[in-house]
């Protein structure tokens, strides 16, 4: 009896199936945590719903900034006037804590369109419109200030207002989650 | 429930059939009668019976107001109301479940204190200690998410931006949101799983709690001595000694309790959750419950996303590491005169944050906020661990006996057998 047990050295046909045993199991289990997490995920309907959608901007007066919604989340559509847009790009692109210079927040010949998220990058409260130091935004939550190009200009927000993807239809038209072909 | 050898015999027939096959009128005997309690406890440890209380109180009204909610993004505000004005009763059920969670916090904190005055948290009871904070941090979770039910403006913007927190994750941040979102913002998908989780955490917890006390009962509880109870004369039976005192305590507790419920229920909440959630408009300011301000405050105190998100989170994981950031060698500070007043700094400090933690983030509060944070982990990285070597604690008592009747001279004192004598932990 005793011989049988101090003689271990070579891995038996046991040994071989508890590990393939418990690998076949370790794998199953993940598999099956797979479908779980991924139903966390947005949904085929919310998916469908986040669809472009496109904007008439002919209503839209110098100096008002509108607030349209595309997959559930805000975006400012603003008019910008021309003291506002001098003052997005008289401003040295090093300084800034997220540099961008202001030509590369607007479409190329739309400088009076600024087309940008509404939410804080901070922790996503709703900016108030031409307050702040600049008189871009300022987030009434933490303090983050924004200029005229919706860039962060103070506070604890750590970056800028983000561009969604859109695009020029027409001169008073944008599609809003679409990107220029060309 | 542990090495509590019972001495519990049953004397029915039927009694001892059950006991043979499960040994669940002993083990009760064990760990709620015949369980040896020091007999110098002083109210403030009757909480943990306030807090078993206040957790049973959240299910019962929790489970009612399920009854009557609907977890939809366009009718929970209406069910809401529908709950406050045509449900029978329902106005009370939602005010004693809502000022319940207050109630709920106000006890822990007490609980959480109580046991850093008395140095409880130090060994043999660290892995007592962690289970709680882990209670605690599902007890937040909890809260935070029954907020989000009644989708009022201030339960969007707070699902807004504590959902936010986890955007500042490198990387993975962003997806991770999402997830949590099951959409691309704050939403139904949002507020249905919000539903899910806080139907669920609950019972997590009394699990959690369950752990807590078996682990209670291997060392036994603290004492505001600190001195472990050396003979069956330091200990008193826990029925009828704390069973009486913590019914009494929880009876105290529902009159505070009640009285938030019927004089000033909506004290404690926002008014701005009264006006369904509108996510184009942000309240002036937002705030969460009062029991999140302090670390609200230590959010907000760092002028940098991510460094804020692990600062607000390592204020309590830091928790876990106490009882080895500690190093004095006696626990109660009632015999640590330096510590005492370190204390005592660190409970202002902490009311300085919530109530900070309240303003909006501008001017000289953000600098007091800077200022209160570092205090804060200042007093468990810097104060905790240098005051264990330099204070000279004061003379610990011989016994628990000794601090409650004075020193005894030849046993003149109190006649032997004159107590009940539970059995001792030695």
């Amino acid at each position: 009896m005793a011989e049988t047990t101090t003689h271990v050295a070579e891995p038996t046909r046991r040994d071989f199936l508890y590990i393939a045993t418990g690998a076949a199991a370790v794998v199953g289990g993940a598999t099956l945590v797979w479908p779980f997490v991924q139903s966390l995920a947005p949904d085929a309907a919310t998916v469908a719903a986040g669809a472009p959608v496109e904007v008439d901007l002919t209503p839209i007066a110098e100096g008002q900034i509108v607030k349209v919604f595309w997959r559930g989340k805000l975006i400012f559509i603003r008019h910008r006037t021309a003291e506002e847009i001098k003052a997005a790009e008289d401003v040295n692109v090093a300084s800034l804590r997220d540099p961008q210079p202001d030509s590369a927040r607007v479409k190329e010949g739309h400088a009076q369109w600024l087309i940008v998220y509404g939410n804080c990058t901070h922790l996503g409260c709703v900016p108030l419109g031409q307050q702040g130091e600049y008189h871009g935004w300022f987030c009434p939550c933490h303090g983050s200030i924004f200029d005229t190009s919706g860039r962060v200009r103070g506070g604890p927000a750590p970056i800028n207002l983000p561009i969604p993807p859109y695009t020029f239809a027409s001169d008073t038209k944008i599609v809003i989650g679409q990107e220029a072909t060309a | 429930m542990s090495d509590h050898p019972t001495t519990y015999v049953p004397k029915s027939a039927f009694g001892k059939w059950f006991e043979s096959r499960l040994p669940i009128a002993g083990l009760i005997h064990s760990s709620f009668i015949a369980f040896p309690v020091p007999r110098n406890l002083t109210y403030f440890w009757t909480f943990g019976a306030i807090l078993v209380f206040m957790l049973v109180a959240q299910i019962v009204t929790g489970v009612f107001l399920a009854m009557y909610y609907t977890p939809n993004a366009g009718m929970a505000f209406q069910s809401v109301e529908h709950i406050m004005r045509d449900v029978n009763y329902g106005w009370l059920i939602r005010y004693l479940h809502a000022n319940g969670a207050s109630m709920f916090f106000v006890a822990v904190y007490v609980h959480i204190f109580r046991n850093f005055y008395y140095g409880s948290y130090k060994a043999p009871r660290e892995v007592l200690y962690i289970l709680g904070v882990i209670i605690f941090l599902l007890m937040m979770a909890t809260a935070f998410m029954g907020y989000v039910l009644p989708w009022g403006q201030m339960s969007f913007w707070g699902a807004t931006v504590i959902t936010n927190l986890f955007s500042a994750i490198p990387l993975v941040g962003e997806t991770i949101v999402s997830y949590l979102w099951g959409g691309y913002s704050v939403g139904n998908p949002t507020l249905n799983r919000f539903f899910s989780l806080h139907y669920l955490l609950p019972f997590m917890i009394a699990g959690v709690v369950i752990l807590h006390i078996w682990a209670l009962h291997v060392p036994g509880q603290n004492n505001p001595t600190g001195i472990p109870i050396k003979s069956g004369k330091d200990a008193v039976p826990f029925t009828p000694y704390a069973t009486i005192k913590d019914i009494f305590a929880v009876v105290v507790f529902m009159i505070f309790f009640a009285y938030w419920v019927f004089y000033m229920p909506n004290y404690l909440g926002h008014a701005d959750n009264y006006i369904p959630a509108n996510p184009a408009v942000t309240p002036a300011h937002i705030v969460p419950e009062w029991y999140f301000l302090p670390f609200y405050a230590i959010l907000r105190a760092i002028p940098d996303k991510l460094g804020g998100v692990i600062a607000m989170g390592s204020a309590i994981v830091i928790w876990c590491f106490m009882p080895w950031l500690d190093t004095s060698k006696v626990r109660s500070t009632a015999y640590r005169p330096l510590y005492k007043q370190f204390f005592w700094i660190f409970v202002i400090v902490c009311f300085l944050l919530g109530w900070l933690g309240s303003r909006p983030a501008e001017g000289w509060y953000v600098i007091a906020s800077q200022i209160c944070t570092a205090y804060y982990f200042a007093h468990f990285l810097i104060i905790l661990p240098v005051l264990g070597f330099v204070e000279r604690p004061l003379p610990l008592p011989n016994s628990i006996l000794e601090s409650v009747m004075g020193v005894q001279k030849g046993g003149a004192g109190i006649p032997a057998g004159a107590n009940a004598e539970p059995h001792s932990k030695g």
